[in-house]
């Protein structure tokens, strides 16, 4: 399969629109129709064709304009890619695990040749052709993290794994829901989530570290997380908020539809073979209310969940300002009739 | 002692030497200096122990220099300003070897700057003890300028460099000493509620 | 399942190192590349012991950290071996089948620290020397001490010596040599790091001095490999697939609800990593904890225990699997 890729932006104009095929693999979140915090980890095992989960990484009709706007946000602010000293080798996992899946899945758009350490990278939508040395930093034009997820989908968090924790100590992040890389650097697992409300007395980071700290190779695991912004904009980062945030306050009920993005995370996790470190990828999904309702079930859903979502998270996540407005406009797609079981659309 | 709240920011205790160090190193600023002295005053790790102190800004009081100097411990610095301070530690810690503690006290500020400065030259999180003496201020970065204000009493405050009011988070980094500080009014400019001063 | 991926393997090479210490060489079946690993990681190899499934964990050695076309590990035979050890010695041979889980680190090297001391005694080599390797490869600085009885047992001292020179510390006991934990620990710089794996009594002893130094604990590293124990004979039901068997006495619990046709989680089988925590329903008698992972306050309620190395002194163990 060819993959064909839209000409669209993520900013200024915000072009960026779904085909019927993409609302159609968008990884709906909700399992039911009322809103529960669960940390819902599953093995990250192909799913069905054609959905975000049939390959480990995905790629899709946004691959060039996304790309292409990662590379304006760092041009902007270098900081959105970090990387300490220690953390060169789990860079060359990462560059392998990529590069190797991206590859594998998708072999008319990129191809892959390895002669021992001499690997040849083909990258044909962004017109790249790469001989390197693995192992060698010298023998490429950025750092082995920077460059490879300079070409994939998704932001990427390399964690370190000692003192029985892990540590947060490189990163690619410009997609971001509201949390800074560059602030979060250095953290220990308990530290970078100490924003997150309620979930700290529950003990579901101490759960979910110890599991972690467990995984093992060859065995990645995913989960969905999710959250809303207003315009299709990929860099919601704290970094730009004081330039984005004014946008939270524009939704009216006429214009819902096309402003309102339900904003998805397929975030999974892999244990990485040279480092022992545990890669974190965040992959973004957005759509818009319009694009949403073209599916009844998750129209009828989405309203739910968004109606009885409890005001503490509802804050957290930033949707206060305009939460109200969207369940009204919702209300008119939800006819009240019960929702079938699964995330799949009918 | 009731634990952080904030999940991200270090908890303070009561300075204890570690009786098995080989070298003791203490840091402190303004009334940082008691706690220096209740801990190591009549302690046999004076013979080992190195004090690094500057006075808080401002102060012309030299009572805090005069206690530490009756300590008699195996070296005493007095800077004129925490930067000198922090040129001094690392210095020292530039020769220091593994059994070496460090010991800190004074301002939130004053502790996260010299924590962070510690671990870049290299020694353990674990070998550094931090208490908490002077006003409850906190050292903010703004996360839109990257620049530091320190001594901040409230939230939300204006950062010292691009001038955002910014609401201080609940977020502490330790690589970098700082509280994040993110712009307030982002959603309804000019909206800014009234500052309220940060408790202990 | 609960052991992870898998891997088929065949023994390509076999090599007596000493005469107590045989290394083997483990190649795919279906000639697939394995993976790459990082030092001190361990495999648990499974192999047909003829009336019961053998799995015993081993360090991965340092000759076959970048993976590919073998997986080398030493096996010692131990005098104290429920049979395992004995068995690969007697039995494993060149086109001897058997299965490899995927690389699981427990003893890592701590990628932040600036220089590291790596201290093994006897057979503590295996995981000490795949450090040794790692690091020599990234050029970063380190240090090798390595403590054995006597010359022909210390395997791998002529290789070791070959390939990091003064690097390597030897001390024989046979020659009347002592590593001395206290020289060895004076005026190391700041962001040192000590690794230690050997004997229990070595370890105890190493950590021991380490904190009269004054080391931080973060900076304390040591292997902490069980070799599980027999014990006496008791009862064991599993309440959830209501089954009953007996653990018996060269077995271990993990053992046994393995043989009872039970999928019970483990990574390591030597008490280290927690997986195979499973709760407690009923003891009647006293639960014998010989893990490193539950805490003092945990072991002493009881609640759950460590299937691959802890048992019941008593009549029945009741668990929820």
């Amino acid at each position: 399969m060819t993959l064909s890729f839209n000409a669209e932006t993520f900013r200024d104009d915000y072009t960026f629109a779904n085909s019927p095929e993409a609302i159609r693999a968008f990884p709906f979140p909700f399992e039911r129709d009322d809103y529960t915090y669960t940390v819902n980890i599953e093995q990250h095992v192909p799913g069905p064709v054609q959905s975000a989960t049939e390959f480990p990484i995905h790629i899709d009709e946004h691959y060039v304009a996304e790309m292409h706007d990662r590379a304006i946000t760092l041009s902007q602010d270098p900081l959105r890619c970090q990387s300490l000293p220690h953390m060169m080798t789990a860079e060359w996992d990462l560059l392998e695990l990529l590069m190797t899946s991206m590859a594998t899945h998708y072999p008319e758009t990129f191809t892959l040749t390895r002669d021992g350490d001499g690997w040849h990278w083909m990258n044909r939508p962004l017109g790249l052709d790469q001989h390197f040395t693995f192992g060698d930093a010298s023998t490429l034009p950025h750092g082995p993290m920077e460059y490879v997820t300079r070409q994939c989908q998704g932001d990427f968090c390399l964690l370190d794994q000692r003192d029985d924790n892990l540590w947060m100590d490189a990163g690619m992040v410009t997609t971001q829901a509201d949390w800074s890389l560059d602030f979060d650097l250095g953290m220990n697992f308990m530290e970078w989530h100490a924003p997150v409300p309620l979930a700290h007395d529950l003990g579901i980071f101490d759960r979910a570290l110890k599991f972690l700290l467990n995984l093992q190779q060859g065995r990645p695991v995913r989960r969905l997380n999710w959250t809303m912004t207003v315009n299709p904009r990929l860099d919601t980062s704290p970094e730009n908020y004081h330039r984005w945030g004014i946008d939270k306050a524009s939704v009216t009920p006429a214009n819902v539809g096309d402003k309102v993005h339900l904003r998805v995370e397929l975030q999974a996790l892999w244990r990485l073979p040279r480092s022992n470190a545990i890669v974190f990828s965040i992959r973004c999904y957005l759509i818009k209310m319009d694009e949403l309702v073209t599916q009844k079930k998750w129209a009828r859903r989405f309203h739910r969940v968004l109606a009885s979502l409890p005001q503490p998270i509802a804050d957290y996540k930033g949707l206060a300002r305009f939460r109200d407005t969207t369940v009204a406009w919702l209300s008119r797609h939800d006819d009240g009739l019960p929702t079938s079981p699964g995330f799949a659309p009918d | 002692m009731q634990p952080s709240p904030i999940k991200s920011r270090p908890l303070y205790g009561t300075l204890v030497p570690v009786r098995q160090a080989t070298r003791h190193i203490a840091i402190a600023e303004g009334e940082g200096a008691s706690a220096v002295t209740e801990a190591f005053r009549g302690h046999d790790a004076l013979s080992r122990t190195i004090i690094l102190f500057s006075p808080a800004p401002r102060s012309t009081d030299c009572q805090q220099e005069t206690l530490l100097a009756s300590l008699a411990c195996e070296a005493l610095h007095v800077a004129s300003g925490v930067e000198d301070l922090l040129a001094e530690l690392v210095t020292t810690l530039s020769a220091a070897t593994m059994g070496t503690r460090l010991y800190v006290s004074g301002s939130e500020d004053f502790i996260g700057r010299v924590t962070s400065e510690a671990l870049h030259q290299g020694i353990d999180a674990d070998a550094i003890q931090a208490e908490h003496r002077g006003a409850p201020t906190r050292r903010v970065q703004c996360v839109h300028c990257k620049g530091f204000t320190d001594g901040v009493s409230a939230s939300p405050a204006p950062c010292a460099h691009c001038g955002l009011h910014l609401l201080v988070r609940d977020h502490y980094s330790r690589r970098l000493g700082a509280f994040m500080g993110v712009c307030i009014d982002a959603e309804a400019p000019g909206e800014i509620p009234p500052a309220e001063t940060f408790g202990a | 399942m609960s052991g992870g991926v898998q891997f088929p393997v065949r023994v390509i090479e076999t090599e007596a190192l000493s005469p107590t210490v045989k290394r083997l060489r483990l190649a795919r079946r279906d000639g697939q590349a394995l993976p790459p690993y990082s030092a001190g990681a361990h495999t648990v190899l499974t192999l047909d012991g003829g009336t019961r499934l053998i799995r015993n964990a081993y360090s991965l050695l340092g000759s076959t950290l970048s993976g590919g076309a073998a997986y080398e590990v030493a096996v010692l035979r131990s005098p104290q071996s429920r049979g395992g050890s004995a068995f690969i010695h007697d039995h494993l041979t060149v086109g001897t089948d058997l299965s490899l889980s995927a690389p699981i680190n427990l003893f890592p090297l701590n990628r932040t620290a600036r220089r590291h001391i790596l201290v093994a005694g006897g057979i503590g080599i295996t995981p000490i020397a795949a450090m040794a390797s790692e690091l020599a490869a990234l050029g970063l600085p380190f240090e090798l001490h390595y403590a054995m009885r006597d010359i022909a047992s210390g395997a791998f001292a002529a290789e070791l010596a070959a390939q990091h020179g003064d690097r390597l510390h030897l001390y024989v006991s046979e020659r009347q040599e002592r590593l001395s934990v206290r020289d060895i620990l004076a005026r190391q710089p700041l962001g040192t790091h000590l690794y230690v794996c050997g004997p229990e009594r070595m370890i105890e002893g190493v950590m021991a001095h380490a904190r009269i130094a004054g080391w931080p604990e973060s900076a304390l590293h040591a292997e902490r490999f069980l070799a599980p124990e027999g014990g006496e004979p008791f009862a064991l039901r599993l309440a959830r697939s209501g089954i009953s068997t007996v653990v018996a006495e060269h077995e271990t619990l993990l053992e046994a609800i393995e043989a009872a046709g039970v999928d019970a989680p483990y990574l390591c089988r030597g008490g280290a990593c927690g997986q195979c925590e499973t709760r407690v329903l009923v003891a009647d008698g006293d639960l014998l904890h010989a893990d490193h992972y539950l805490t003092d306050s945990q072991k002493s309620c009881g609640q759950t225990i460590m299937t691959c190395v802890s048992r019941l002194r008593g009549r029945e163990l009741v668990l929820d699997l």
